[in-house]
């Protein structure tokens, strides 16, 4: 056991430090400063730049542009990025597609996706859920049928966050609807988005931002040679897509970055004649995050030294689910918190209308950045499997029950 | 870093858990808690046989050479039982004030003996007026001759009755709450001057009030630097909060384990209560927290070392302060989830959610060190 960080790993983290902080675009890093959410076009650059750098695909071998960093480094990486706060890389393409690639793939799908889907050359998207098939993936409907060397897919998608942005979505879709148990009748395809009979409809969520989607199939004819692994074992990718990559789930540095700008806004308000950051209250309740959020960080350390030890050969780990359910928890509590400092100016929404009313606010516009980021993170509990179902995870695969 | 414990680690880890397999079954633990130590003299020289009492020291004094790490690994095994002997008391706490403060001639003295099991220490600091300030201190030493004298007495030292040897903080300068003027004094417990009425405390260990009047001790029974005694304190009581902080490991994990097996078997409705998603849900939750204040015990063990004070006293608190509410969650929500049987001192459930409560208290609580985190906000 040693505790401590390596001089090793302690020089890395300023290595990622001082890069981010000397190439991340100026404008990039100002609009979410004040907690505004990544453009499109702030993503692409910033994982274009990072690709270059050979960081963007962060846990493929290196033969496809991943950096070889151990578990541990890829864990500083990502929280440097979120607290500096940077796009995220897109993770249907890192953390997805990528090593799906890269266990069931044949060469010819390597060679044409995973370099573009580095540079982000493509975005992707994920198109699991469906209106009658949520945390309970497995009864998804929508079905694909052969006809000759083209899958014909029917159906409906939903909640597929950026499939606005996309050029391409993984798709799971049904090829036995006789199949002896409904994980048994299903295939995972890959479709361009371009293709005739689909139909992209907006879902506005309840921070009044377009993220999510609603996307049709009306005979969408996907060559087979698009399909990943075997005909009728998509369940196998997805179960292996799902539980392969958790090392950023937590998503800790957003945390603490939600945190910090709470903290710089209370000393610009006033609560009872005072400034909010002196009132006992609100700093005792920064200072119970701050033990949650240490817990959680020596935790995830826990996962991801482990994964290195056990040469990510070993399982998913289920203390994962443990990182899940913690994590989203904190990234509600730690967004809240922010739009409680916020107050009465939680509740404007920064628009165009305002933006075109107001002088330049930076309080103003960071208030209601911030707003959009708590409402927005109450489906940090939901995606990903809800909290519910990790916990189901753990009681089966930790307790047995 | 690294958590996976050294092949050394494992085999002290094995080898004590091996020991407590064969002495400490909640029946054999019964029997310790009536004998008139309130603990089991047989199962302390089995301590010293295995080198559990010299753990922590140099091997020139008798020890083993182990560290924070070591201290934890065992304290985690200790807690899965509840063991009742006077390991913290003597090992942790009054070993770490000899070894951070004494002389070549004290340590010397002092801890071949602890570690042959021959001698027993207690560390005796708080007053009654002092709640959890380390600072407030108004038992008296006064310079007499080449001497001292003390007056005072402190209040719930635990396993004062047992000790052969206590270390009693006086104030030799300053006044109530001064940083400065602390000394530490070690007294002989037959010392005359020195009464100790013990009590029964609710973890089922014994602790004391001791009163001190008119207590002479040589200028050789000084501990540390004349004045100087706080900063010891602060390091055993640092060292204490880490070694407990993986007691409340073990017996998270005891009473999640104890909580586990009874799910299965407890039938209600015509099914294991362990079938219902809503006990499931519980149980997931209480293993959570086990891991979130597993880790918190790993920060605290990794801290006492830290050079750095600000940041050392830093993330002892958050330490104490997560482990201490897991404590409490986990044990709250063991008796919960056993019902009725949770309730009697018969069943081994509200042992160890007693115990939890005890350690949530030592050196001050989660509300304590949360208050001292808030004053260092932005």
């Amino acid at each position: 056991m040693d505790l401590r960080f390596t001089p090793e790993e302690l020089a890395f983290r300023e290595e990622v430090r001082t890069f981010i902080r000397e190439n991340l675009p100026a404008d990039t890093r100002d609009r979410m400063k004040l907690g505004h959410p990544p453009r499109k076009e702030d993503t692409v650059r910033w994982q274009r730049i990072l690709n270059a750098k050979g960081w963007a695909a962060l846990s493929w071998p290196k033969e496809w542009g991943g950096p070889g960093w151990s578990a541990i480094q890829k864990m500083i990486f990502l929280e440097e990025n979120l607290m500096a706060p940077a796009p995220e890389l897109l993770s249907f393409n890192i953390t997805m597609l990528g090593p799906v690639l890269l266990q069931f793939g044949t060469e010819e799908q390597k060679k044409r996706y995973l370099p573009r889907a580095a540079n982000l050359d493509d975005w992707w998207c994920q198109g699991f859920s469906e209106p009658g098939a949520g945390s309970d993936l497995a009864s998804l409907k929508t079905a694909a049928k052969l006809d000759g060397d083209h899958y014909v897919v029917n159906g409906q998608k939903i909640w597929t966050s950026t499939a606005h942005n996309a050029d391409w979505c993984f798709l799971l879709v049904r090829t036995d609807p006789n199949a002896r148990k409904r994980q048994e009748g299903i295939s995972f395809l890959l479709v361009d988005m371009k293709t005739p009979g689909i139909t992209v409809r907006p879902i506005i969520s309840i921070d009044a931002s377009h993220h999510l989607n609603e996307v049709f199939f009306d005979d969408v004819r996907v060559p087979v040679e698009r399909r990943i692994h075997a005909e009728n074992k998509g369940w196998d990718v997805a179960k292996y897509l799902l539980g392969n990559e958790r090392t950023g789930i937590a998503r800790l540095g957003k945390s603490r970055e939600r945190v910090s700008s709470a903290v710089s806004m209370a000393r610009e308000v006033n609560f009872g004649g005072k400034p909010l950051i002196e009132d006992p209250v609100f700093r005792q309740r920064v200072a119970q995050l701050q033990v949650d959020m240490k817990a959680l960080e020596i935790t995830q350390y826990r996962v991801v030294s482990a994964y290195d030890k056990a040469k990510g050969a070993g399982k998913p780990d289920p203390l994962s689910s443990v990182l899940k359910v913690k994590g989203t928890e904190l990234l509600q509590a730690t967004s809240e918190l922010a739009v409680d400092v916020s107050g009465p100016y939680a509740t404007p929404i920064w628009a165009q209308e305002l933006e075109a009313l107001n002088e330049p606010d930076d309080m103003m516009e960071a208030s209601s950045a911030g707003t959009g980021g708590y409402l927005m993170l109450r489906a940090a509990s939901i995606y990903g499997g809800t909290n519910e179902i990790q916990k189901n995870i753990l009681t089966k695969a930790v307790l047995g029950l | 870093m690294d958590f996976e414990p050294s092949d050394d680690q494992r085999l002290l880890v094995e080898s004590v858990t091996r020991m407590l397999g064969d002495t400490y079954g909640f029946t054999q633990r019964k029997g310790y808690m009536a004998l008139k130590e309130g603990y089991s003299p047989a199962v302390w020289a089995q301590f010293a046989e295995l080198g559990l009492l010299g753990l922590p020291f140099a091997e020139e004094y008798g020890g083993f050479g182990g560290g924070a790490q070591e201290v934890m690994l065992v304290m985690q095994a200790f807690g899965r039982v509840l063991v009742l002997e006077p390991y913290f008391s003597t090992v942790v706490l009054g070993g770490t004030a000899v070894n951070v403060a004494g002389s070549a001639a004290q340590k010397q003295a002092i801890l071949p003996a602890i570690a042959e099991g021959s001698l027993k220490l207690a560390f005796a600091h708080g007053e009654r007026q002092a709640r959890y300030d380390l600072t407030d201190v108004v038992t008296t030493a006064k310079r007499n001759g080449s001497g001292w004298v003390l007056d005072g007495s402190k209040t719930v030292v635990s396993h004062g009755e047992a000790a052969d040897k206590i270390i009693v903080s006086a104030r030799t300068g300053g006044d109530r709450y001064d940083e400065d003027g602390i000394t530490l004094f070690l007294v002989d417990a037959g010392a005359a001057g020195v009464a100790r009425r013990g009590y029964l405390s609710r973890d089922d260990t014994r602790a004391a009030d001791i009163s001190l009047s008119n207590v002479s001790v040589t200028e050789a029974d000084v501990l540390g630097g004349v004045g100087q005694g706080l900063a010891v304190i602060r390091r055993v009581v640092e060292a204490g909060i880490a070694a407990s902080a993986g007691e409340t490991v073990g017996a998270m994990e005891a009473m999640n384990e104890m909580t586990l097996e009874y799910s299965k078997t407890r039938v209600q409705f015509g099914n294991p209560i362990g079938s219902y998603q809503v006990v499931q849900h519980r149980l997931a939750d209480m293993f959570m927290t086990q891991e979130q204040g597993r880790s918190m015990a790993m920060l605290a063990t990794m801290s006492i070392d830290n050079p750095d004070e600000a940041s050392r006293t830093h993330d002892i608190a958050l330490a104490k302060v997560g482990i201490g509410q897991a404590g409490r969650y986990v044990s709250q929500s063991a008796v919960q989830m056993h019902g009725g049987i949770g309730m009697t001192e018969e069943y081994a459930v509200g042992h160890y959610f007693r115990r939890c409560m005890v350690i949530e208290r030592l050196f001050g609580d989660p509300a304590y060190y949360l208050a001292k985190l808030a004053a260092e906000v932005g």
